[in-house]
């Protein structure tokens, strides 16, 4: 079952074509290691996905909804954890709130994720976001995505503030995942995610230059 | 609709954290104490005595710096965000534009109107300690203004906010028109009446367009009624359309433009990439 449709996505900014006519199709059960060198629109993609740009050409379908008309309706099934933790100004605690509030995902569940990175989030609740170390907030943003339990997760270079101990607690978590969902992972190192995909795309100059089920 | 409030509570609680909250709402509270230090309600200038005295110069003061406060302060709400991420993130969660942006405007509204009304409560409070009268009209009168000015100038920024994507241009911007709509209050009409090159009419039209000059009329008609004292310019207007015509026009006009500005800065949000 398709999750994601997009058939030749364009998208130019100041004239310049950022997405080249990219025609991609994204089943449940697809774990995708997206890759390519910077600037090849790998993050504009997702962000078309998400719904945050208007498309120069093209469409964009998530479960059948139009990310930009139907915004809610598709952010309901997607997770996203960004390549830097954003200085949120909320705290914890309210960061929590927002999240259970616009999502549904119980805020226990988000505790018991980020225990399982060894994250005790109920010392830091009211602290404010951004002043948690790198670490700390990355594993509070991959707790929150992996409790919302979303069909599509889409993760830019998630494991980049993470020590390797704590990225084999993501991994773990991923593994662990069982309900049906698909994920994308945008990296520039496919040894960290090569055990957990079963799919690699990579992108150049806006295109899809490969696109391989493993 | 349901995650408006969220968004609204949840940029009061950031806004009561925010630095800028603590140094604008020092500055409204500090003039009011700087008003009972300096003995203000004891002074008599022009005719003004006591508690109309402290108010009149309270929102003359108010004229010029809180349009400035609430732009600089505001224009950093959406394109600050955007520039640092924020906006990406939080807009990865199903809440809907409209959810986000008038949520945000109106938790916004709340952090920039209650202090200075609150200080305003105060002088009030103040006055009658020291022996005044309640003075209803007043106060009924300059919380409407405060809510008129408090929303033209937030329908201004959230409007620059959402078609400026730089937090620097933004500001920039901001404090442009803080400068232009400044200049053209009474003094700088003045002036261009004097010159004798532009038309009455068009100087007249620019000073009713104009939010501060509004606000600067219906503040000070309600002490003056001839408004000897504010200038040629609104001495004419209060003439020509008449006292209760421009205090209604003081309070309504400001409301109605920062309407239309939120309206357009929402328009653009939802039209335009949001990052």
């Amino acid at each position: 079952m398709k999750i994601v449709e997009a058939k030749g996505v364009t998208k130019r900014f100041m004239g310049a074509k950022v997405l080249d006519d990219v025609t991609l199709d994204i089943k449940i059960g697809e774990q995708i290691a997206m890759m390519g060198p910077n600037g090849a629109g790998k993050t504009t993609l997702v962000r078309a996905i998400l719904g945050f740009y208007h498309l120069d050409g093209g469409r964009i379908r998530v479960d059948g909804y139009n990310p930009v008309k139907e915004r809610v309706k598709v952010l309901e099934k997607i997770s996203f954890i960004p390549q830097l933790p954003p200085p949120v100004k909320l705290s914890v605690s309210e960061l929590l709130t927002f999240v259970q509030r616009s999502t549904g995902a119980r805020k226990e569940r988000i505790i018991s994720q980020a225990e399982a990175m060894e994250l005790d989030i109920e010392k830091h609740v009211e602290k404010p976001f951004f002043k948690l170390s790198g670490g700390m907030k990355q594993k509070l943003l991959i707790a929150i995505a992996l409790a919302r339990r979303s069909r599509l997760l889409v993760f830019d270079e998630p494991t980049a503030n993470l020590d390797p101990k704590a990225r084999e607690q993501f991994y773990g978590l991923l593994e662990s995942l069982d309900y049906e969902h698909a994920s994308i992972f945008i990296t520039h190192r496919l040894e960290e995610v090569e055990g957990l995909v079963n799919r690699k795309i990579y992108m150049d100059l806006g295109k899809v230059v490969e696109d391989e089920r493993i | 609709m349901k995650n408006i409030g969220l968004v609204a509570y949840l940029d009061i609680k950031e806004s009561l954290r925010a630095k800028w909250f603590y140094v604008y709402a020092f500055v409204f509270g500090g003039l009011m104490g700087l008003f009972f230090i300096s003995g203000i309600t004891d002074s008599v200038v022009m005719g003004f005595t006591g508690l109309s005295r402290l108010l009149l110069v309270f929102i003359q003061v108010t004229i010029i710096i809180l349009p400035i406060f609430i732009l600089i302060t505001t224009v950093k709400s959406i394109s600050s965000d955007r520039e640092s991420n924020v906006l990406e993130y939080m807009l990865s969660f199903p809440v809907s534009l409209k959810e986000y942006y008038w949520g945000k405007l109106i938790g916004r509204f709340a952090t920039v109107f209650f202090p200075v009304i609150v200080a305003l409560f105060v002088g009030v409070a103040w006055g009658l300690f020291k022996g005044g009268e309640m003075p209803w009209a007043m106060i009924f009168l300059y919380s409407a203004l405060i809510f008129s000015i408090c929303t033209v100038f937030l329908g201004i920024a959230f409007f620059i906010s959402t078609i400026v994507k730089s937090h620097d241009i933004a500001l920039g911007l901001s404090f442009t028109v803080w400068i232009i709509l400044l200049a053209f209050i009474d003094v700088a009409l003045i002036g261009l009446m004097m010159q004798n090159r532009i038309s009455d009419d068009v100087i007249l039209t620019i000073a009713m367009l104009n939010p501060l000059e509004a606000f600067r009329i219906g503040a000070i008609a309600l002490f003056d009624p001839e408004l000897t004292v504010i200038g040629p310019v609104a001495y004419y207007l209060l003439d020509s359309l008449g006292h209760t015509f421009l205090m209604l026009y003081a309070i309504f006009y400001p409301v109605v433009l920062g309407a239309f500005f939120a309206v357009f800065g929402y328009r653009a949000f939802k039209k335009r990439d949001l990052l």
